[in-house]
């Protein structure tokens, strides 16, 4: 694999042979982000590959995945780095009476205290990496505005150590579900990358990689009614992952077509909340044509 | 504009040659006109900073600009930050890289050849145009509807005279083809208007309509028409009854979130908050009994209790409702609700939004059981607060909120300011949110002015306000 890729083909075509279908804006602006070495802000609902995305990225250029799940409280001893105080209580403990004040304190912060987290990781690889930070909304203000320093220069100031720079850019993802605005600051360092739901025609390709077996006919009736179902006023939209999980589960029970009973057997496994089961099964269910002989046992 | 099969597009041509001829790989044409669209941009209520800029400048570098899905694409990424924002620049972009090219083809005097020969179009079979054209919205097929669009002005710019108005010509057009997302079964068998046609599709059609006729415009005058701000209807909250249901909720969904994750953002402001003994003595364990990390206790979001109090008359009825639906599917973050209707007299309308959970029934509910379509249909703030004060007044209390909506127009009657007055002290806070645009506040028979006085009065005419309202409702109050 190439590692700097050098069109927006060359990212479309790397993402493809992993599996992950691109569309266009997307392989534009991952090759824009390659290029010039900004970080990608990549908004949009659930499950429409956001984090997919980064995986098959990372894949593709032959780089590693270095992760970050973000979550309601995470701090910069998690995101960055933490001094392994254990050790350095140890360390303390084991030195002999007589050793000066100064020589143990340069001691004690040097690298074989400091237990790196993800964001340092990234930034101190050898070899380049991808860095993921999924769902940076649900952090609070503060921790973005940590990030910034590290976004716009790639370095993290530790104050013991010093400036650790990077010596190879990583690339690096952020998604958002857009649960709050995030900060303009923090926008204004990234490319801006939305994924929506992806056209009839673009899903049906993607379970198409995914179930090759899967008959033409029922792929494109699956992709329909999926496509449906998300214009319903529902709960949880059904995403790109489960509509591939439904086409796996049909191949499975050798579906010929989609009729009702089939439709009603196997609906769970594209909507996944009470109240939206009713509301598909008496708005979807009704237009299907009643459950035929030809459709396969469900239980063999 | 999507470029027609038939060579290549002569306009986009001349802007072309326009942006080479100035020379240099980036050429001055061409970032003049990205400062100005930047500035356009700016004037639609995007943040585009000076770095935003650069970076579309630097993007530019890297790829094919005479691609136009590629260069709008790089465009995008850079500038429109937010999908509102996404939204907007998609409009703006289309705006104002028709205006340049039109502009560059005036100016080059480019004509289009093979234009519409007016003598040719009475040869056209209406009713097979009507057909075709229906089919092409049928099946989505955009490359057609463009060139039909254009063959249908033509057919009709014959049979009758154009009104020199664009959107009177494309609504006449529209008519005349029968376009209707509504099915109708008096058609023929096989002719696919029978069953309507996708909406999106035939509005995609009238944009196309719109702008060919425009185009026509440019080229007859040779000037361009004065560039229109976007319509801030567009941004307007969902209100009409034709609104899609989805997007409702999608609105309510995003402001649930936000409402969830809003405790957070309190925590960074710690000054205030109390240590917690426990959790702090537990902690200290790791550090030999040392309390060295203190704990604090969370800051609760505050949850009150509300009494909603809503206009259902038909000037503010569509916005009304929607805002009690929000309200209520915020329940969740809310200890209590109560919510009335009134137009005339008052009446509860609770147990309606309890048992609906869809947005249109409760809306239907509350016209025929919440017993307020039998008045006259005049609001009468004066009796409505006295009635309120009956209703609820014992259960008032100082951690209780009232939100009313309504546009505080009187219709000539006795506003009662004393009474609302009265609630106001009863209550812990009074909101009023007015779906009118604060420029018409207290013109003709509004009083809010005389209302303001005893409550925080917000406009709320788009989610956003919407979502501004919510925050400070359920922004946590430092007991003094």
């Amino acid at each position: 694999m190439p590692d700097t890729p050098a069109s927006v083909e060359d990212v479309a075509s790397g993402l493809r042979a992993t599996g992950y279908l691109p569309g266009e804006s997307t392989a534009l602006v991952s090759y824009l982000a390659t290029q010039l070495g900004k970080p990608i802000l990549v908004e949009g609902p659930a499950g429409v590959g956001k984090t997919q995305l980064a995986k098959a990225l990372a894949e593709s250029l032959g780089r590693e995945l270095v992760r970050l799940q973000c979550y309601e409280g995470l701090d910069e001893a998690k995101a960055l780095y933490e001094w392994n105080y254990r050790k350095q209580l140890l360390r303390i403990q084991a030195e002999a009476d007589g050793t000066g004040w100064n020589a143990v304190q340069d001691d004690i912060f040097g690298e074989e205290f400091l237990l790196t987290r993800p964001l340092l990781q990234a930034i101190a690889s050898e070899e380049p990496v991808v860095l993921l930070i999924d769902e940076i909304d649900k952090t609070d203000q503060e921790f973005e505005a940590m990030l910034l320093e590290l976004l716009s220069d790639f370095q993290i100031s530790i104050p013991e150590l010093g400036t650790i720079a990077s010596t190879t850019h990583p690339i690096v993802l952020l998604t958002s579900n857009n649960s709050r605005e995030l900060t303009e600051a923090l926008k204004r360092r990234c490319l801006y990358l939305w994924l929506d739901y992806p056209e009839l025609e673009h899903e049906l390709e993607i379970v198409k990689l995914h179930t090759p077996d899967l008959p033409e006919a029922v792929g494109r009736r699956l992709v329909e009614l999926v496509q449906l179902v998300r214009d319903l006023d529902i709960k949880k939209p059904p995403s790109i992952a489960e509509s591939i999980d439904w086409a796996r589960a049909l191949l499975l029970l050798g579906a010929t077509d989609i009729d009702a009973d089939m439709f009603r057997d196997t609906m769970s496994i594209i909507v996944k909340h009470r109240t939206d089961l009713d509301v598909v099964s008496e708005r979807v269910g009704v237009k299907l044509t009643p459950g035929l002989a030809g459709g396969a046992p469900v239980n063999p | 504009m999507s470029q027609r099969a038939g060579g290549p597009n002569p306009r986009a041509a001349a802007l072309h040659a326009r942006g080479t001829s100035t020379g240099g790989q980036a050429p001055v044409g061409i970032a003049a006109r990205l400062l100005e669209f930047g500035e356009e941009l700016r004037g639609e209520g995007v943040a585009v900073g000076t770095s935003e800029l650069l970076d579309a400048f630097s993007v530019l570098d890297h790829v094919e600009w005479t691609d136009r899905v590629l260069f709008r694409e790089s465009l995008a990424t850079t500038l429109a930050k937010s999908p509102e924002d996404r939204r907007i620049f998609g409009l703006v972009f289309d705006r104002f890289f028709f205006r340049a090219a039109e502009m560059a083809a005036v100016e080059e005097g480019v004509r289009e050849d093979g234009g519409i020969d007016f003598d040719q179009a009475g040869e056209f079979d209406m009713e097979e145009l009507r057909k075709l054209i229906a089919e092409a919205i049928q099946d989505g097929d955009g490359d057609r509807m463009s060139d039909l669009a254009r063959l249908a002005i033509a057919a009709f710019g014959q049979q009758g005279e154009g009104s020199g108005v664009v959107g009177v010509d494309v609504q006449r057009i529209r008519r005349q083809l029968g376009l209707k997302a509504e099915p109708q079964p008096d058609l023929p068998e096989e002719d696919p208007r029978r069953d309507g046609l996708p909406r999106d599709e035939i509005r995609r059609f009238e944009q196309m309509l719109r702008r060919e006729l425009e185009r026509g415009q440019i080229e007859r005058t040779e000037t361009l028409p004065p560039a229109r701000p976007l319509n801030e209807i567009d941004r307007a909250l969902p209100s009409g009854p034709l609104q899609d249901l989805a997007a409702v909720h999608r609105t309510v969904m995003q402001l649930k979130r936000r409402l969830k994750t809003q405790g957070q953002e309190q925590r960074g402001n710690r000054r205030h908050a109390h240590v917690d003994v426990r959790k702090t003595m537990r902690a200290s364990l790791q550090t030999g009994g040392v309390p060295v990390e203190l704990k604090f206790k969370p800051k609760r979001p505050r949850r009150p209790e509300i009494y909603v109090v809503c206009d259902v008359s038909t000037s503010v009825a569509s916005a009304s409702v929607f805002f009690l639906s929000v309200l209520h599917a915020l329940h969740d973050s809310f200890r209590k609700m109560r919510s009335f209707v009134f137009i005339e007299r008052i009446s509860e309308v609770t147990e309606v939004f309890q048992k609906e959970r869809n947005f249109r029934a409760v809306s239907e509910a509350i016209g025929r059981d919440a017993g307020v379509a039998d008045v006259s249909g005049y609001t009468d703030y004066g009796r409505v607060w006295r009635e309120f004060r009956e209703q609820v007044e014992a259960d008032l209390h100082p951690r209780s909120t009232v939100i009313i909506l309504g546009d505080a127009r009187t219709n000539g009657r006795d506003p009662a300011a004393e009474v609302f007055g009265h609630i106001a002290a009863k209550a812990g806070r009074t909101f009023w949110l007015n779906p009118e645009p604060k420029l018409y506040w207290n013109y003709g028979d509004s009083v809010i002015a005389t209302y303001e006085q005893y409550c925080e009065a917000f406009e709320c005419w788009t989610t956003a306000h919407l979502e501004e309202f919510v925050k400070a409702l359920t922004r946590p109050v430092h007991s003094a």
